[in-house]
């Protein structure tokens, strides 16, 4: 874990100064549900790409491969605007992940204030 | 000597503000600032003001429009009070959180109900917490005075904070008085030029102001803001000596009127500081051996320098013209009983709750309370430690 800075490190006011730092911040432990998509059935329609209100659906050359879940909350749109006749991404408990395999280990950590 | 005019206390801070030339005003009108507003309108229309003018429709917007104009960087003013001063609350946290070194003449007035548009400090003493500087004024000439060096105090670097400055409604606001106007040029001269550290219309250099910032940076923010008004206390000194160098009128952090060889002290904000020195100027002349300590800057409170001045009395009254519900007494009196705790030896506090809604106090009654006070020096003994002058039984 990084160590986090004092008050006489970071910019007064809480002002960002970098933009588009919050990329750094993790937002991925506040989810309750994850993203679990069958390839199987996914057409690459890339609506859950539209729709995601985190830009946390990953796309490489037109194609769907994977979910950023650093920053996905979890909020379950990419699943309710998969077409109705697709449905191939499933709402999963995170309680079920970490029975399965090790927890995603995810905290404000990284989260780095600008100088 | 500059230029001696007969100004109410809206007409003199009004002219400050025409003199200051702030980017930006945002103000909506409320008794007893209305006429403040009035006559800079009048500046505005007159085209002797650069000023982007914005009439909005609550004070909550004037607020929230300076906040916005001051984070791109414009030196930014308003005015208001009692009932406008609340409905700020809000945007008075963010102004002082985001570090805007916004200036507002607070010109003192009841906070409703039952509705009253005379003076009291119940509107300021309210806010006394929210990040602002708070610097209060005896009579016209230093409302005048302070809301100028208002600008350059909050600005400094190391300070960037908000700053009230307050002057008693009516008794001030609508009175005449002598006041010894700066000409433009000096003005400009004590105000200096603004250079905003980051602008929110930069967009070279683009930055967010007001972002969310949870459990692990909130309080860092706020230790910084503590900093800072401890800065401002030096600030205020500077800007207080360069004024006095400039115009013969020095101001600190409180006047001390015949305090040194005093055995009773009066602490008082505002223009009952006016009325005390004459009460005082009449028991002197009779040989009695009191004096006054008149409070300039309240917020930041000068503890440390306060306690100095007032240690070696044996008796001190305290003045509060608004209520704290349920305290301790008044904000005023808290603050110096605080100052003057475990100082050995000090002095016995006690507080007068005053003024109220425009309730005038004379200088007789001052007179009586300097007797009150003596009684306690004689006998040793206080008997009630907070009193209501004034109040009908």
């Amino acid at each position: 874990m990084s160590k986090q800075k004092g008050w006489k490190e970071i910019p007064i006011g809480g002002v960002i100064v970098e933009a588009g730092n919050a990329e750094g911040y993790e937002t991925g432990s506040w989810r309750t549900y994850r993203p679990v998509i069958d390839y199987e059935k996914c057409i690459h329609c890339l609506q859950c790409w539209i729709y995601c209100p985190d830009s946390a659906v990953l796309v490489e050359g037109g194609k769907h491969v994977g979910f950023d879940l650093e920053h996905c909350k979890g909020c379950g749109i990419c699943a309710a605007e998969c077409p109705p006749k697709v449905r191939a991404i499933e709402m999963v408990l995170e309680s079920e992940f970490a029975q399965k395999e090790e927890v995603l280990e995810i905290s404000n950590s990284k989260f780095q204030i600008p100088n | 000597m500059g230029r001696i005019v007969a100004l109410t206390g809206n007409d003199a801070v009004g002219t400050a503000m025409k003199q200051i030339n702030p980017d930006v005003v945002a103000a909506f009108p409320i008794t007893p600032q209305t006429e403040l507003m009035h006559k800079f309108a009048e500046f505005h229309a007159d085209g002797d003001v650069d000023t982007e003018f914005v009439l909005v429709e609550s004070e909550h917007s004037a607020m929230s429009a300076c906040v916005g104009a001051a984070a791109a960087g414009a030196r930014t003013m308003t005015a208001t009070s009692a009932q406008g001063l609340a409905l700020m609350w809000e945007i008075l946290y963010v102004a002082a959180s985001c570090r805007l070194p916004i200036v507002m003449p607070v010109v003192n007035r009841a906070l409703n109900a039952p509705l009253n548009i005379h003076c009291d400090h119940s509107d300021t003493m309210g806010a006394r917490d929210c990040g602002w500087i708070q610097i209060y004024s005896e009579n016209t000439q230093e409302a005048y005075d302070n809301v100028i060096q208002g600008v350059p105090i909050g600005e400094r670097e190391d300070v960037l904070l908000p700053v009230m400055v307050t002057l008693d409604g009516f008794i001030l606001s609508h009175t005449l008085e002598r006041v010894e106007l700066l000409d433009e040029g000096q003005v400009g001269g004590v105000t200096g030029e603004y250079r905003q550290a980051h602008s929110l219309l930069d967009t070279e250099h683009p930055v967010t102001y007001g972002p969310v910032d949870l459990p692990d940076y909130y309080f860092e923010h706020k230790r910084q803001q503590v900093l800072a008004m401890e800065r401002a206390k030096e600030s205020i000194v500077e800007v207080g000596r360069a004024f006095g160098e400039l115009t013969g009128r020095e101001y600190g952090l409180f006047e001390s009127y015949w305090l040194d060889d005093a055995e009773v002290g009066m602490v008082a904000l505002g223009s009952t500081a006016g009325t005390a020195k004459e009460a005082v100027d009449r028991l002197r002349a009779e040989g009695k051996r009191v004096g006054l300590l008149k409070l300039r800057v309240f917020r930041p409170f000068p503890y440390e320098e306060l306690a100095e001045v007032l240690g070696g009395l044996k008796v001190v009254g305290v003045f509060d013209r608004a209520i704290s519900f349920g305290a301790y007494g008044g904000a005023l009196f808290s603050e110096v009983r605080s100052a003057l705790f475990g100082v050995e030896g000090g002095p016995e506090v006690v507080n007068y709750m005053y003024g109220l809604g425009g309730r005038n106090i004379s200088v007789e009654q001052i007179a009586g309370v300097f007797e009150q006070l003596g009684r306690i020096v004689e006998t040793g003994r206080v008997e009630q430690m907070i009193r209501y002058l004034g109040v009908r039984e």
